[in-house]
């Protein structure tokens, strides 16, 4: 039984949609790109999270490095190391990235960041030129590493006995503790239990661990989360309101901010990431902010003259690349000047 | 001494509180402003492509209200209008075809409630304890109910029947609408039994964070499946190996081999309270000890609890009969005689599976597994009420 309802897909829609790339190459587009593109085009879209080698920056993913340390403590997850198909990796770079900018790249430059990715890999030399012709031979040092899940044989009979009830044990103590690590975030209110454990532990026991992106697996690991500093700059800092900000262009601003906060933070605890901090933004020479790695581009703009104000910001966020090219912030822009305005109030009422 | 909250007249008993139209859509009282979705700061890198944590501990029933009901994006919460939503249906199927929001809401639908859990849920947890609260331990969990439309109609819709007997080597690719796509490969088989393509949660709509207006449920298997603004199913020949379904939410041994497509989440249950957000604070005598259980592969039939750290255990009462991959309510009621406990709970299944303790996972998978960790959680319930995340020996 049918119901006649919604309407044939056109051929030039189901294209359009269509892009995922399987194991066997299909979907794949005809193009090519070499790894000396790739390495300039990854500085210019990938570096600013991933690092300039693939190494990964703060808890963004790292996508190289990592050979033989899945079977040790904390392995590193990477292209090179762990994904067992390059279809993966071409298709996610295409389909999904830059992170805020998806779907920008074209054919030929994702050939050329995956083949500069396979680079930084050690698994191709820089002379390399990746192609769909020659995609299928390069060899993923993980390509067997996966099984199916196999809990049906491995564990679901083991644990479908009927349960111990009584005297199942005749030692019970405590072999490890929460508090120890003390990484429970600060709850507020009153809480008292995450408020005792900061007495009872100090944070001495954690390194700070650049994990991968999402529930990161890395972090998750027992040893590996951030260390409390680290925690406390990634709250929202608590600054004085300017006296002259417009409280419903500030909200407006902050809803905005979302949208750049990936990258920039702003307030008085803020710390230079991906992006420069944004404390101080209206009158700063452009490229100045001390300890961001700029680009030479921005450099240059600042020492030819660049100053943010609401008209610079304005003409660089309507268009981020055309204003300042080859500059480092792969962000597609702010095309509405009411968005800026209202970011602005937002940079400025906390402390930019 | 009498009270004088019942000997005074209060300010509530004398004076007006708010018209009928002060909220229109309303909010938990100011009271209740601590129950809410928390994030982990250091987990992530980005709050835009990150996970925040169900307040299970204070939430009682199995219904999570739908405003406190975690998230998790790859690449933020779009905001994408109806008028502007399409589903597209296409692959090895006769006619493919494309929907409107308007199409789907004419095809017969079915109500059902399902939990949906993250696969790294207690993902933290795997090497030790770590976090100090059931919600950060299990918080990645909600469990709603559904109005959708059986995958199985819509694809019918667009005509399998040149599969025939093929259907058992199938699967469908399923993707979002947002940046990310999240796309994932699903065996045809699982999206012709069981899968909705959900257009209400709770009797609302969905919430933008869940996926507005369409996304996909696939009942008992991990949340990532579960496709946000769902855009496009593709019946395929083979899995597409995506990056959310290798590089991701894969489970490594420690011989350094991954487990792939280990979909089900089993039989799990944890205590919210007590707990560590939630000390007693009444001293000893009647204290009730209540939790939630679920498994993805049938309802849950029982659960016992531990207040002696798995010595010896008690069977708890399920609020109700349990409900096939929703969420069961378990209450033990006792009367507590002040002393410390280690506070532990123990699904079972409609399969007979019980669910293990970590010990007995780590032994089979390892110290790097992280994903799909369904272990017994441990409480240590001090003298004062206070509570604290432990494990124990086994």
């Amino acid at each position: 039984e049918t119901y006649n309802l919604g309407r044939a897909a056109l051929p030039a829609e189901m294209k359009a949609w269509t892009v995922e790339v399987f194991p066997d190459g299909k979907n794949l587009p005809e193009g090519s790109g070499s790894v000396e593109d790739g390495e300039n085009l990854f500085a210019d879209k990938c570096a600013a999270c991933h690092g300039d080698f693939a190494e990964g920056v703060d808890n963004w993913p790292k996508l190289a490095g990592g050979a033989d340390t899945l079977a040790r403590k904390d392995p590193v997850k990477t292209v090179g190391s762990y994904f067992p198909y390059l279809s993966t990796v071409w298709d996610y770079a295409h389909r999904s990235m830059p992170f805020g900018d998806a779907q920008t790249m074209t054919v030929d430059e994702t050939y050329a960041i995956v083949a500069y990715i396979l680079y930084s890999n050690d698994l191709v030399d820089d002379d390399f030129v990746l192609s769909k012709e020659n995609f299928l031979d390069v060899k993923m040092p993980n390509a067997d590493g996966f099984i199916v899940d196999d809990r049906p044989e491995t564990e679901y009979p083991l644990f479908s006995k009927a349960a111990c009830m009584s005297d199942c044990k005749k030692d019970v103590h405590i072999t490890m503790k929460a508090t120890v690590l003390n990484v429970t975030p600060d709850q507020g209110g009153d809480d008292s239990a995450a408020a005792d454990t900061a007495v009872d532990a100090p944070a001495d026991t954690v390194v700070a661990s650049a994990a991968s992106e999402g529930a990161s697996e890395e972090a998750m690991a027992q040893d590996a989360p951030a260390a409390a500093e680290e925690q406390a700059s990634a709250a929202p800092a608590a600054t004085e309101e300017t006296l002259a900000a417009d409280p419903a262009l500030v909200a407006a601003g902050e809803k905005v901010f979302k949208k750049c906060k990936a990258c920039h933070q702003v307030g008085e605890k803020a710390k230079n990431r991906v992006g420069p901090v944004l404390n101080g933004l209206i009158g700063r020479q452009a490229g100045t902010v001390d300890g961001f790695k700029y680009s030479k581009s921005m450099k240059q703009h600042g020492e030819d003259g660049l100053v943010w104000n609401e008209e610079t910001v304005q003409a660089y966020l309507a268009d981020p690349k055309g204003y300042i090219p080859k500059n480092k912030m792969s962000f597609a822009g702010l095309k509405k000047a009411d968005d800026v305005k209202a970011v602005l109030a937002y940079i400025e009422s906390q402390g930019g | 001494q009498p009270d004088p909250l019942i000997t005074e007249v209060q300010s509530w008993a004398q004076g007006w509180g708010d018209g009928v139209d002060a909220t229109p859509y309303g909010l938990p009282i100011e009271f209740e402003s601590d129950v809410i979705r928390r994030n982990v700061g250091w987990l992530t890198a980005d709050v835009i492509s990150s996970i925040n944590f169900t307040p299970i501990h204070a939430l009682d029933g199995t219904i999570t209200p739908t405003g406190c009901a975690f998230e998790r994006h790859h690449s933020g919460a779009i905001e994408l209008k109806k008028e502007d939503y399409r589903l597209m249906i296409n692959g090895l199927v006769d006619k493919p075809l494309v929907f409107t929001y308007e199409d789907l809401e004419r095809f017969p639908r079915e109500n059902r409630t399902y939990f949906l859990e993250c696969a790294a849920n207690s993902g933290m947890e795997w090497a030790g304890a770590q976090l100090n609260g059931a919600q950060f331990t299990q918080g990645m969990i909600h469990n709603m109910q559904y109005s959708g439309i059986p995958l199985r109609t819509l694809l019918e819709e667009a005509g399998i029947t040149n599969l025939g007997d093929q259907i058992k080597d199938k699967w469908v690719y399923v993707e979002g609408a947002d940046a990310s796509s999240n796309g994932r490969s699903i065996p045809l088989e699982k999206a012709l039994d069981d899968c909705l393509v959900a257009i209400k949660a709770n009797g609302e709509a969905l919430r933008k964070e869940h996926g507005y207006p369409v996304r996909l449920v696939v009942p008992g298997w991990e949340g990532n499946m579960w496709v946000k603004w769902l855009r496009r199913i593709e019946v395929t020949d083979e899995a597409v190996q995506s990056r959310e379904e290798t590089s991701k939410y894969t489970d490594t041994l420690a011989d350094g081999t991954s487990r792939k497509w280990t979909w089900v989440m089993d039989a799990k249950s944890v205590v919210t309270s007590p707990s560590p957000q939630m000390p007693i604070k009444h001293g000893k005598g009647p204290l009730v000890i209540t939790g939630m259980a679920w498994s993805g592969r049938g309802a849950i039939t029982k659960v016992d609890v531990s207040i002696d750290g798995g010595a010896n255990w008690q069977e708890a009462r399920l609020a109700e009969p349990g409900v096939d991959k929703a969420m069961s309510r378990f209450y033990l009621d006792i009367d507590w005689d002040g002393s410390e406990m280690f506070l532990q709970s123990r699904a079972t299944d409609a399969t007979g599976y019980v669910q293990p303790t970590k010990d007995a996972l780590r032994a089979i998978r390892g110290e790097n597994s992280v994903y799909h960790n369904n272990g017994i959680q441990t409480w240590w319930v001090k003298e004062n009420g206070e509570s604290e995340n432990v494990e124990v020996s086994s």
